[in-house]
């Protein structure tokens, strides 16, 4: 999501990172670069004029060049332009207590019908009861395509396949609606261009007849420049409440999103990150700026890890924790979770710092490597999840190894990486989560991450050496250095 | 209607467009090619999606012909249209059939850019040339995609070969060419799901797709073409390369020129993939495709400027 953005974001601003002072001159280089990153993600023309005036008003300015880091103080005036611009946003559907009608609407293509799904998932998960309408008699078999999304949600659609007209069909999906006691609405019309004065007209119609609550507008996210003209158009034809972005799992860089909410004021309200039903995520204009200034976007990463946990799941592996047992079977477990969270390469682009990882990761198939794990596990007895490093012998490896298609040394290799992770997870067992997440720190500081820092370095002499005296001074300053360590930290929360 | 006029009314749109913007920088009878000028030129270029590179590349050269100097409209114009021209050059390449039997071709593109829409299109064409046509519905992915492509065969009364919901889409690639062999039609045309460029399962799944198409006709698919929507933006690019890179891509179509979108994109794509356009989708309807070319596509997009 917006990656490319980042990267190019990042690059421009790299540039500026590397000249120490910055002069008027070469700050306007870096601004140049700035806006072409801006144009190469498909950010509209009339929106990057207006966020590089904001930009450039208080770059170029004294603020910043007499300022202590200049660069740093770039980067933050950018970030917080990107967060005006895509903000401030509201998430809230609207819902009321009766009948509540959304419309959708859009260009072909944009990913209506999959969003109508995914709404009405969404607000079936917060115990409303959603019903969708398929108000799409234009594309063949659209009717069809809704009927199998609900039915795949076990949600109730309302279709006539005999039907000609979208406004009589949405008018009578609200008396519909009303008898069967769904309290929620959502119109899947047909997708249109916005030039198409009679189709726009029927939307409109829709609109007077029916009185939907909410009408969004979905908008893919790989848009070019064109994203301004139909969005306004719409919005005209319209007053749109909010804007769906969808496709925003690929690499596209999403400018679309910047354009539509600088030249609409139409907040984003929902994104859309993937194929499947589950794959909508709502909008945050903070996160998505720290994302595309390659800040990371952990607060998306934790929501996605609550949500996706198994909650029950993850209190009965604490009690074991506490116990001091964690088998291959809990193992096995905690693989199955991380997986649910999605591809680890998406993952990676969430962790500050680790966006570039994520390209490097881009060829390794982290979810295979999962399943061969999770494969060879399986083919072990409970006794051997127990306890493989007391148990599994020569003879038993082969066994394993057979039994799950990999090489005899694989099973060894699993064996070796269980046992810092079991260790870890037993030393983690009754720590709060703030000391977890610091042991986690601690040990992604430590070497994780660090290739050469897995195997232990050897002490070596500086040849000087100390008197006691001056033994106890280097102590006493880093106990001090501890010290004042230890107040930042507590001083931060 | 002719092809040629077809075409025409797809981009009037964007050439008017096009024709109010740079009009606006020649109010007088001439004017000053300043920087302020050739900013303005800049926009309007970008504003066709044809990638600030190629964009800054054109303005460049505009600026060391004509700097300084009072410009007349005409001239800049001729400057732009040869360098695009230039830049778009190609030869007028519809589909490759095969030298014997019967032609295969694949259909790939992300999700929504009208690829179902542009075969049904494509298989129009080719049964207004009396060629019998077999379709092969390989997205059994997204719900209703095979019913999608089934009601536009029964529309166009073509024969089509279907697999169950998230049937393997390569055995269904299998099926089709094997009835096309069966029946001795002329063309096939394979549907595949849509997916975007960056996942690479399904990209490599596409790349299965490819290579079954191969096995029971040796030099089959013989067109792979990539379905484009004319409101992509650079993203465009990156689906050219990526796709190009699974099952090398033979041409692109340029689906929903009927917009405001100026699918100016393709010059990028031509530029840095290589990749040319072979037809534009100008319409919802079977018979709103055209074969592309490029002296008119620029010719299109500026011809009302000319006149004035």
């Amino acid at each position: 999501m917006f990656e490319s953005l980042q990267e190019n974001l990042s690059s421009a601003l790299k540039t500026l990172r590397g000249r120490g002072k910055l002069s008027e001159a070469n700050m306007r280089d870096g601004l140049n670069l700035v806006r072409q990153a801006l144009l190469e993600a498909d950010v509209s023309l009339p929106a990057v004029k207006d966020f590089m005036a904001g930009v450039s008003e208080q770059a170029v300015g004294q603020r910043v060049l007499n300022s202590l880091d200049p660069s740093q103080q770039l980067v933050g005036i950018v970030h917080q332009e990107l967060i005006d611009l895509m903000g401030p946003v509201d998430h809230s559907m609207h819902l009321k207590d009766d009948l509540t009608v959304l419309m959708l609407c859009g260009l072909q293509g944009s990913g209506k019908t999959t969003t109508c799904g995914k709404l009405g998932r969404v607000i079936h998960q917060r115990g409303r009861k959603p019903m969708l309408v398929a108000a799409d008699l234009q594309r063949p078999a659209a009717i069809h395509q809704l009927q199998v999304l609900g039915e795949q949600l076990g949600l109730p659609v309302y279709a006539d396949t005999d039907a000609k007209d979208p406004v009589a069909l949405c008018h009578k999906a609200v008396q519909h609606a009303k008898s069967e006691g769904a309290d929620v609405l959502i119109l899947d019309t047909a997708g249109r261009l916005h030039v198409d004065e009679e189709l726009m007209e029927q939307l409109t119609k829709i609109d007077r007849r029916v009185g939907p609550d909410q009408v969004y507008l979905v908008v893919d996210a790989m848009t070019g420049q064109d994203a301004v003209n139909s969005a306004k158009a719409f919005n005209e034809a319209l007053e749109l409440d909010g804007v769906i972005m969808t496709k925003l799992d690929g690499d596209a860089r999403g400018g679309a999103a910047l354009s539509v909410k600088a030249i609409t004021g139409v907040p984003i309200k929902f994104v859309g990150t993937g194929e499947h039903l589950d794959a909508i995520e709502e909008f945050h204009p903070d996160r998505m700026a720290g994302r595309i200034l390659g800040m990371g976007d952990v607060l998306s990463l934790v929501e996605q890890a609550q949500q996706k946990f198994d909650q029950d799941e993850m209190v009965k592996q604490e009690e074991r924790l506490r116990k001091g047992e964690f088998t291959l079977d809990d193992f096995k477990k905690m693989l199955g979770q991380t997986k649910k969270l999605g591809p680890m390469n998406k993952i990676m682009g969430m962790i500050p710092g680790m966006s570039g990882m994520a390209d490097m990761m881009g060829e390794v198939d982290a979810e295979k490597d999962i399943q061969r794990l999770v494969g060879v596990i399986d083919a072990m007895t409970p006794e051997e999840r127990r306890n493989p490093k007391g148990v599994i012998d020569q003879s038993r490896r082969r066994r394993i190894a057979a039994g799950a298609g990999v090489q005899p040394h694989e099973v060894n290799e699993l064996v070796k990486q269980f046992e810092p992770v079991a260790d870890m997870m037993k030393r983690m067992s009754g720590m709060g989560v703030r000391d977890r997440m610091k042991t986690m720190q601690q040990l992604t500081q430590g070497g994780m991450l660090d290739p050469a820092g897995r195997l232990a370095k050897q002490k070596k002499g500086t040849g000087k050496r100390l008197t006691p005296k001056e033994r106890a001074k280097q102590r006493k300053l880093r106990d001090r250095e501890l010290r004042r360590k230890k107040r930042d930290v507590r001083n931060k929360r | 209607m002719g092809i040629f006029d077809k075409f025409k009314q797809g981009l009037t749109k964007t050439g008017r467009l096009l024709k109010t913007d740079i009009r606006d920088l020649f109010k007088a009878e001439g004017r000053l090619a300043d920087q302020a000028f050739l900013d303005e030129l800049f926009e309007t270029l970008v504003k066709t999606d044809m990638g600030v590179v190629a964009a800054q590349e054109i303005v460049d050269e505009i600026g060391t012909e004509f700097r300084a100097r009072v410009v007349k409209i005409d001239e800049v114009l001729e400057q732009i249209k040869k360098k695009l021209k230039l830049l778009l050059a190609q030869p007028a390449a519809p589909i490759d059939f095969a030298a014997a039997g019967p032609t295969v071709i694949m259909v790939a593109g992300v999700n929504g850019c009208g690829k179902t829409t542009s075969i049904a299109k494509l298989a129009w064409m080719f049964r207004q040339d009396g060629k019998t046509v077999v379709l092969g519905a390989a997205d059994t992915f997204r719900a209703a995609a095979v019913e999608q492509l089934t009601i536009w065969a029964d529309r166009l009364g073509v024969e089509i070969t279907t697999g169950r919901q998230n049937a393997d889409p390569a055995s269904v690639a299998h099926q089709t060419v094997a009835r096309v062999i069966e029946t001795g039609a002329d063309v096939c045309i394979v549907d595949t799901a849509g997916r975007l460029q960056t996942q690479q399962g399904l990209m490599q799944q596409l790349t299965k797709i490819h290579r079954v198409l191969g096995k029971q006709i040796a030099d089959a698919p013989h067109e792979v073409l990539l379905v484009l929507d004319a409101t992509t933006g650079q993203n465009g690019i990156s689906q050219a390369r990526h796709f190009t890179d699974a099952v090398s891509c033979t041409g692109i179509v340029l689906a929903k020129l009927d917009g405001t979108a100026k699918g100016g994109v393709v010059v990028a794509i031509r530029k840095q993939v290589g990749l040319p356009v072979k037809y534009i989708g100008v319409g919802e309807q079977a018979e709103d495709l055209a074969l592309f070319d490029s002296d008119r596509f620029v010719d299109a997009l500026f011809e009302d400027m000319a006149e004035t």
